[in-house]
């Protein structure tokens, strides 16, 4: 009895470990070592396109990666950051309405948010191609209704947005596009997670005591769903900033649409110069990582990271 | 418990209008609708893309890009394997899809089970180890991937030399699945009774089979969403498979390789084929609960 008990405590002792060891591992194996040989990779040199890169501490890889590709840099964050903005601006009145309002329909509604996901990435990006194409009817409609002008007419993003005055396509407007519709879900449901755990005496105590909809929104609803705007924020903008699929098929990769996962994947698989391209790479995800961090210190909360 | 919602939402509405009437309750009320109204615009904004890859898979292309509308044919449907190497690249992207969500389930389900069960000193590093993948671009997961399988040199850790194609594929998936599978389990699981494990090694079961009677049975909703999730995750990527797919084509990547010389509207009958499947595979459980009574629905909380 006694050698039972002993065993069942040893076996309590070792049982997390021995359970978290597979999955640990696979996670060491293949993503903690990629890493470590990306960054080994990064500081190596490759004189010419057919020898064997080697590794000799060459940091002129960093300043030629921010040398050559400076702009897709900026723009790759650019990009993701607007494609956070507008998600957050049609997510969160979706996710609001389907957690207050929903009632009956709740996970019916929650399933049409998620249900235009299952169809393959990259065709849905094709199915907006086909949408914004130059000739079709959405954009002869759109420039007959004088709207591509009344977006260029904004102030310091219009012309950015919609470089030329009669097509959408392969421009930044279109990337953004892309990038919102293809990320809003990840936006929608961590939004809805937080509003759904909010305690609704505490709206109705908040509509008692500011006797005004909108100013319990505000005081209580709002505050609360944080969370849930913060990792929802990360959830778009991070996949955002390496997308390379809305730049190629709806910015047409051109000089103001190439983002810098078009570089990273062209220099790896065509252009062959893998110092460089991992150079790239690290470059930007210590700048993701770095943002993330200040994101996450500036919002103060801890439930992610 | 959403009859209560609804009823308590009416009241506070309807004491809103009764004390202040006028500007501020017209105002809430456009305020309401207009909320109602971006919502509803949002959901017809995701269906949008939706409707036309059904109608395209309907399409009659002239060309060899089936981007433009000619006309009405169930051909495309009627003959979905046309193209071979559409096949071939869907049949991978199954097989592989199927082996990553088993590895990966039993792997997420295994971290899940044992974070969520015992206080250990390590979880704080686990954790981490789970987080960090999900907050690091899928292109910096590729390339690290592809260094690691490119060369010997850089890899001293890996037991074998990799040859691109179906073993560096399912490696990738697995390892983007794991974490979401345990990330999903173990927000699932939270609330399960750990008790009952101990229950039934008292009256006598064996651990094993304690597991399998007991454990396995109460948390497998929460493995099953994790495993679909993580089965329709591998069949979709596209920014990591590129990096270590070699000659092998999953179907994004024979679609994206091929997107330069075609699109045949197969690919839209494909798609709308996975994704019908997928509704099915979705709509399965609440339709069922839809017709279940109110009182057992407490009894399933827990998964």
């Amino acid at each position: 009895m006694a050698e039972r008990g002993d065993d069942g405590k040893k076996r309590a002792r070792f049982a997390p470990y021995l359970l978290l060891s597979p999955g640990s591992l696979w996670l060491i194996l293949f993503f903690v070592v990629p890493l470590w040989t990306l960054a080994r990779m990064a500081l190596s040199s490759k004189p010419s396109r057919f020898a064997d890169p080697t590794f000799d501490w060459h940091w002129s890889n960093i300043s030629d990666a921010f040398n050559r590709f400076g702009p897709q840099f900026y723009r790759s964050f650019e990009f993701a950051f607007f494609a956070t903005l507008f998600a957050l601006a049609i997510g969160y009145p979706l996710a609001y309405v389907i957690a207050t309002r929903g009632g009956r329909f709740k996970n019916l509604l929650l399933g049409l948010v998620v249900v235009p996901f299952f169809t393959t990435y990259l065709i849905r990006t094709f199915a907006w191609k086909t949408i914004l194409a130059d000739d079709g009817p959405f954009v002869s409609f759109v420039r007959w209704a004088h709207l591509i002008d009344l977006v260029r007419a904004v102030p310091l993003l219009g012309h950015w947005l919609l470089p030329s005055p009669d097509r959408i396509l392969a421009t930044p407007a279109a990337v953004i596009g892309g990038l919102t519709y293809n990320l809003l879900p990840f936006m929608v449901l961590p939004i809805y997670v937080a509003i759904e755990k909010i305690d609704l005496s505490l709206v109705d105590a908040a509509k008692d005591l500011y006797n005004n909809g909108w100013q319990a929104f505000r005081k209580v609803i709002f505050p609360l769903s944080i969370p849930g705007v913060f990792a929802g924020s990360l959830l778009t903008f991070i996949p955002a900033a390496g997308d390379y699929v809305n730049a190629y098929y709806l910015g047409l990769n051109n000089r103001s649409t190439q983002v810098i996962g078009s570089v990273v994947q062209n220099q790896y698989l065509n252009q062959n110069d893998y110092p460089l391209a991992a150079a790239i790479s690290f470059i930007f995800m210590v700048i993701v990582t770095i943002a993330v961090l200040i994101y996450a210190r500036s919002f103060g909360t801890e439930d992610l990271v | 418990m959403t009859a209560s919602i609804g009823a308590a939402n009416a009241t506070a509405g309807s004491g809103d209008s009764a004390r202040e009437g006028g500007v501020t309750s017209s105002g809430g009320r456009f305020m309401r609708r207009l909320v109602n109204f971006s919502a509803a615009a949002a959901l017809v904004y995701l269906f949008v893309p939706i409707f036309l890859i059904v109608a395209f898979s309907f399409n009659k292309p002239k060309s060899k890009f089936n981007f433009v509308w000619q006309g009405f044919t169930f051909d495309n449907w009627r003959h979905p394997g046309k193209y071979p190497e559409l096949v071939d690249a869907i049949g991978l992207s199954l097989k592989v899809a199927l082996f990553a969500t088993i590895i990966a389930t039993i792997l997420g389900a295994l971290m899940a089970i044992a974070l969520v069960r015992y206080r250990f000193r390590g979880g704080m590093l686990v954790g981490l180890l789970l987080i960090v993948p999900l907050t690091t671009p899928e292109i910096v997961m590729g390339a690290s991937l592809y260094t690691l399988f490119l060369d010997g040199k850089f890899s001293p850790f890996l037991p074998f030399h990799a040859t691109f194609g179906f073993s560096t594929i399912l490696v990738a998936h697995v390892m983007f699945c794991v974490s979401f599978v345990a990330l999903t389990i173990k927000a699932r699981i939270r609330g399960f009774d750990w008790t009952l494990e101990d229950a039934a090694s008292d009256l006598g079961s064996p651990p094993g089979r304690t597991f399998f009677r007991i454990t396995l049975p109460l948390i497998m909703p929460g493995i099953l969403a994790a495993a679909l999730l993580s089965f329709a995750l591998s069949l979709d990527d596209f920014l990591i498979t590129l990096f270590v797919t070699g000659d092998a084509n999953t179907f994004p990547i024979q679609v994206f390789q091929a997107s330069r010389t075609e699109v045949r509207p197969q690919v839209q009958v494909i798609s709308t084929a996975i994704m019908l499947v997928s509704v099915l595979l979705l709509a399965g459980p609440s339709i069922k609960k839809l017709f279940r009574r109110p009182s057992s629905r407490r009894a399933t909380a827990v998964g």
